[in-house]
């Protein structure tokens, strides 16, 4: 590959051709610029740009109070918003010193596990349809409107979900949630049987192999120095995950293995994704069984006893003084921070979702940074598709998971 | 086992006093770098054997504008993953003179986290192989996160913010 030697820009003889892939193009499921040199299908040189729904939410952020700052987080990784959406609450805990629930832990496990479910689903039937196998896709739709019903049930909304507050949240797991659940869970006739079948249309298919297999590599070394985190980093063999290294909300507690890849390339990402749905389903199995266990008033615990930081319910506004008072200084912003700066993660979907936070004991953050797994892993874009044929660069983009919301904040 | 104060005796042994404000915030270890040797420290933290800060999990920068003469402080959040220890360190530069050595030779990652900063704060990162900006449009000619923007037009007249105001 390196054996091809670029011409000077201009000359006569200039036998690349340039590309322009994007900025919108169905095969960059988001809005992504990349300018290939091409010298036939292989790609020379490829630069990225970014920034094309750049929404200034860190700007944003610093005039909002705490939880007008959750729908922010929402539109970062659209596809697994609860994921963000609990780094979040869980950072303004952790300044404001909020001791949660363990019932409030189990109960945010399970959203946050079925979140990355339904991301990582997401990702492996696009990385199908980009290789030609559009079914794939069509058959796990279905249980990511099963998850999204759940979020429905549990805060009201499907994408964007907003859902939690600090402490907890909005209301109590109903029953409907709790049985749609078990029935996302059901082997049989459930997203494990689903996803047997997805593993079966894809792992050994000899077709994906070859279109895979070898496709956009990265060793686990030039992963780390790109900042690589999440299952793109484990696809090259490095085991770091947030939820071991740095657990929150119980994360501890709970029995899973952190799969990981030897290659990096396209077909290792796919798999280490695969294995994690499955330890997903499984952490989600035993946060449920965790859940259950509670009975009488333990059962109805759903937020942290924080009454100047936890939104109160409406029908205590309505007819409680207190109540009232907070729920007015809280809607207004009036609740002043502690002091203190703080840097929170989770383990999102691809990577590590950070938050840091400084407060200047001020009613919004004086200073808040989202730190974005895929804006610090495209960067390897151009290395990753180099030498390669344009139709692998497609792939890698969609195996990378790439989501432009989290890319351009 | 590696433990913040194992770190800072050995960053202390190896720079003195040159380092400052010592703090743990939420048993992070904080500390000031002056701007001239922010890639002195970066590379020891990388290189000393018992430290291994190999991973920069995120770099940005936060204005202060009644800090003068140190206005702008850019922030590195260092990551050891073998002993799973985190740091965090700051060097501050004037804001006329913003002028800090680029991390890009020891780290790709910092590539598009220092193009960012530069963006929004206007810190210029000597060494970077291409500080252009990334996420704002090209013709911009501010730096929007400094804090000299307000994010609401303050020449609006319907809104009085003595009552609610933030």
């Amino acid at each position: 590959m390196s054996e091809h030697i670029l011409l000077p820009e201009g000359s006569i003889e200039k036998q690349t051709t340039t590309l322009n892939l994007g900025p919108t193009h169905p095969a960059t499921h988001g809005v992504f610029q990349n300018i290939l040199e091409l010298d036939g299908e292989r790609i020379m040189k490829a630069t990225s740009t970014v920034g094309y729904i750049h929404r200034a939410f860190e700007k944003i952020a610093e005039r909002r109070a705490l939880y007008q700052i959750t729908p922010l987080t929402d539109r970062l990784n659209y596809c697994s918003s609860p994921i963000n959406n609990m780094g979040w609450h869980l950072t303004c805990e952790k300044l404001l010193q909020v001791e949660t629930p363990k019932r409030v832990d189990y109960l945010r496990i399970i959203i946050m596990e079925l979140a990355r479910i339904s991301d990582h689903l997401i990702c492996n039937s696009i990385v199908g349809v980009d290789s030609g196998a559009y079914s794939g896709f069509l058959y796990v739709m279905q249980f990511r409107e099963l998850i999204y019903e759940i979020y429905e049930e549990v805060c009201g909304s499907r994408l964007t979900t907003n859902i939690g507050r600090i402490g907890g949240f909005e209301r109590n797991f109903t029953n409907a949630a709790f049985e749609k659940l078990e029935k996302f869970l059901d082997d049989k006739t459930g997203y494990p049987a689903q996803l047997r079948e997805f593993e079966n249309l894809f792992t050994r298919n000899r077709i994906f192999m070859e279109r895979t297999i070898g496709c956009g590599p990265i060793t686990g070394e030039r992963a780390m120095n790109y900042g690589f985190t999440g299952p793109n980093l484990r696809a090259a063999g490095v085991d770091y995950d947030v939820r071991v290294h740095s657990p929150y909300s119980s994360y501890q507690e709970f029995d899973f293995t952190v799969p990981v890849g030897t290659t990096g390339d396209c077909y290792d990402r796919f798999l280490v994704r695969n294995q994690e749905m499955w330890q997903s389903l499984s952490i989600i199995k035993q946060a449920y069984q965790k859940v259950q266990a509670f009975k009488g008033a333990d059962a109805e615990i759903y937020h942290a006893d924080v009454p100047a930081y936890y939104l109160p319910e409406k029908k205590d506004v309505y007819t409680k003084m207190e109540a009232l008072i907070y729920h007015f200084k809280i809607i207004m912003g009036e609740t002043e921070m502690p002091v203190g700066e703080v840097y929170n993660s989770v383990e999102g979907a691809n990577g590590e979702l950070g938050y840091y936070l400084i407060s200047d004991g001020g009613r919004t953050p004086y200073r808040l940074h989202f730190r974005r797994p895929c804006f610090i892993y495209y960067q390897a874009y151009p290395e990753l598709t180099q030498g390669g044929m344009l139709s692998d660069a497609v792939i890698t983009m969609s195996s990378l998971n790439l989501i432009a919301g989290e890319l351009d904040a | 086992m590696l433990t913040n104060e194992i770190i800072q005796q050995k960053l202390t042994d190896k720079f003195g006093d040159s380092l400052t404000d010592w703090q743990v915030p939420f048993g992070m270890l904080t500390f000031t770098a002056p701007k001239e040797i922010n890639l002195k420290v970066l590379q020891f933290l990388f290189d000393e054997p018992e430290l291994k800060f190999n991973f920069l999990t995120d770099l940005q920068a936060v204005h202060y504008p009644d800090n003068k003469g140190a206005e702008l402080a850019v922030v590195y959040h260092l990551h050891n993953w073998v002993d799973n220890i985190r740091i965090r360190f700051k060097v501050f530069t004037d804001i006329n003179q913003p002028d800090v050595y680029s991390a890009t030779a020891l780290y790709q990652s910092a590539n598009f986290m220092e193009r960012e900063t530069y963006d929004f704060y206007g810190v210029n990162f000597v060494g970077h192989p291409n500080l252009i900006r990334i996420l704002n449009v090209d013709e911009m000619d501010y730096f929007p996160m400094r804090k000299e923007f307000p994010l609401e037009d303050q020449t609006r007249i319907d809104k009085d913010d003595d009552m609610f105001g933030r």
